[in-house]
């Protein structure tokens, strides 16, 4: 039910006319740095330009990131006694809204460049191989923190669906009104985990029951939970704060 | 010209060649996109028990953004970060290889010793300074050396907290994560001191911000000859 309702909430949040003011009062509202009024003698706070400028850079840093990565360069990993137990529920709602999702019958679809698109069970994704880390969630607001995750490493399911893995990228569809994507190179990346476990147990439902992304390589909001639609396809899907300014590649 | 006529006989010369300018400018630009955007970025998630007014900060804006969506609503701050970043990288760049290679850097910081930072205080202590354009005394030797070293920390620790995977030698040299955030903080606070005895200083002395926009300036010969001699 809750579900539902949230839906609805986000339905409201995404009303175009909403999108495109918040666009427009992006940069503006909050640039009240005189210095740079001055600096420039003219006022850039006004100007859709700049904002467009701004994303054309923010997909640059894109480019730049995407060859800054290693393809097989491990994120630090950590001991059991590192980690950080009072691990925080983060999302654009608060906890209480957290999706409720029956794990019976929660089914994963599958979508575009993939052979195989029969959704796949709960208990399919428990009997496969499972894999472990203990790595740092970095949030893009700067804050961390060191948690364990296990789960199916997601190159390991994509090559098993039968994924098209020269496509160029994999998103994600979430049960709570949330979406994400990331480049093929990182989804293949072998930290990069569809996490259906959290300190040694079964996921809580406030990080994402019944499978949340855990993707060591990029910031926190690259780590979409309640996952219920995977797909791999060519042209960017974009995702919920990556469609609102926030850097789309946002590696690590 | 009263200037010129208490300095002696002076000559129109290069002070700041062109390189200088637009790396100084570039930076001085850059870097107050940085610390603007910086701050927004700070206060979301304050390392101290502090945050910065919203109205010295960059890009963003809390309040209708969480109305809206509850976006926290700083993706602007990081959009200036991240674009003001390949502009103080280009200007820094552009400085510390002329410096290095054109022999700027030996000419005008060196030499340097803390005899000379000493007395020099106590010159400007007692109003005997110097401020003849084209000297450059020890204590503003020792404060760009501290600004470039400072602008080359912020380099480092920022790439350190922005890529702690890709580059974890780099963030294990600043001592993990949470530490080069720290430095990259204090850093920034080294920065604003900077700026602050900087403008202060040229408040000061007004007479060293035009060679700084044009580049040229009159030079006592005395003081070029005491170059030329060195």
């Amino acid at each position: 039910m809750s579900l539902i309702k949230n839906h609805k909430r986000i339905v409201m949040a995404d009303h175009p006319a909403v999108r495109d003011l918040e666009r427009r009062h992006f940069l503006r509202q909050g640039l009240s740095l005189g210095a740079l009024t001055l600096l420039t003698g003219c006022d850039v706070t006004d100007s859709d330009a700049v904002d467009g400028v701004l994303r054309g850079i923010s997909r640059w840093n894109d480019r730049v990131q995407a060859w800054l990565f290693h393809p097989n360069k491990l994120a630090p990993t950590f001991a059991e006694s590192e980690i950080d137990h009072n691990f925080r529920f983060n999302a654009f709602y608060p906890e209480s809204k957290a999706p409720v999702i029956d794990g019976a019958s929660w089914r994963l679809r599958l979508d575009g460049k993939i052979a195989d698109k029969r959704p796949w069970t709960l208990a399919q994704l428990n009997a496969m191989q499972q894999e472990s880390q203990i790595t740092r969630h970095v949030c893009v607001e700067g804050w961390s923190k060191i948690g364990k995750w296990g789960g199916v490493p997601l190159g390991r399911f994509l090559r098993q669906v039968g994924a098209d893995t020269s496509a160029k990228y994999v998103g994600f569809t979430c049960a709570d009104g949330y979406s994400s994507s990331m480049d093929m190179a990182t989804a293949l990346h072998p930290q990069t985990l569809m996490a259906l476990t959290f300190a040694d147990q079964t996921l809580p439902r406030k990080f994402g029951y019944p499978m949340k992304i855990r993707v060591p390589t990029k910031l926190g909001f690259k780590n979409p939970k309640f996952i219920v639609e995977i797909s791999v396809r060519d042209d960017n899907p974009g995702g919920y704060w990556e469609d609102r300014g926030y850097n789309w590649f946002s590696g690590i | 010209m009263s200037h010129d006529q208490a300095d002696g006989p002076t000559r129109l010369v290069t002070i700041h060649p062109l390189i200088v300018r637009l790396c100084h400018w570039g930076n001085a630009i850059a870097i107050l996109l940085m610390i603007g955007s910086g701050w927004k970025i700070y206060n979301n998630a304050p390392l101290f028990g502090f945050t910065f007014p919203a109205g010295i900060t960059l890009g963003g804006s809390p309040s209708p953004a969480w109305h809206r969506h509850g976006d926290i609503g700083y993706a602007g701050a990081l959009l200036w970060h991240f674009a003001a970043m390949w502009l103080m990288f280009a200007a820094s760049a552009g400085y510390l290889s002329y410096g290095l290679i054109s022999g700027h850097f030996r000419k005008t910081l060196l030499p340097l010793s803390p005899k000379g930072v000493a007395r020099d205080v106590a010159d400007a202590i007692t109003g005997r300074l110097d401020h003849r354009l084209g000297v450059r005394n020890q204590v503003q030797r020792l404060l760009y050396i501290a600004a470039i070293a400072g602008i080359v920390l912020m380099l480092l620790s920022g790439l350190a907290i922005w890529k702690p995977v890709q580059l974890q030698e780099l963030t294990a040299l600043f001592g993990g994560y949470d530490n080069a955030r720290e430095i990259h903080f204090f850093g920034m606070c080294g920065l604003v001191l900077f700026l602050v005895v900087h403008l202060g200083l040229t408040a000061l002395v007004p007479k060293v911000l035009p060679p700084m926009i044009t580049g040229r300036g009159h030079v006592p010969l005395d003081v070029l000859e005491a170059e030329g001699g060195r």
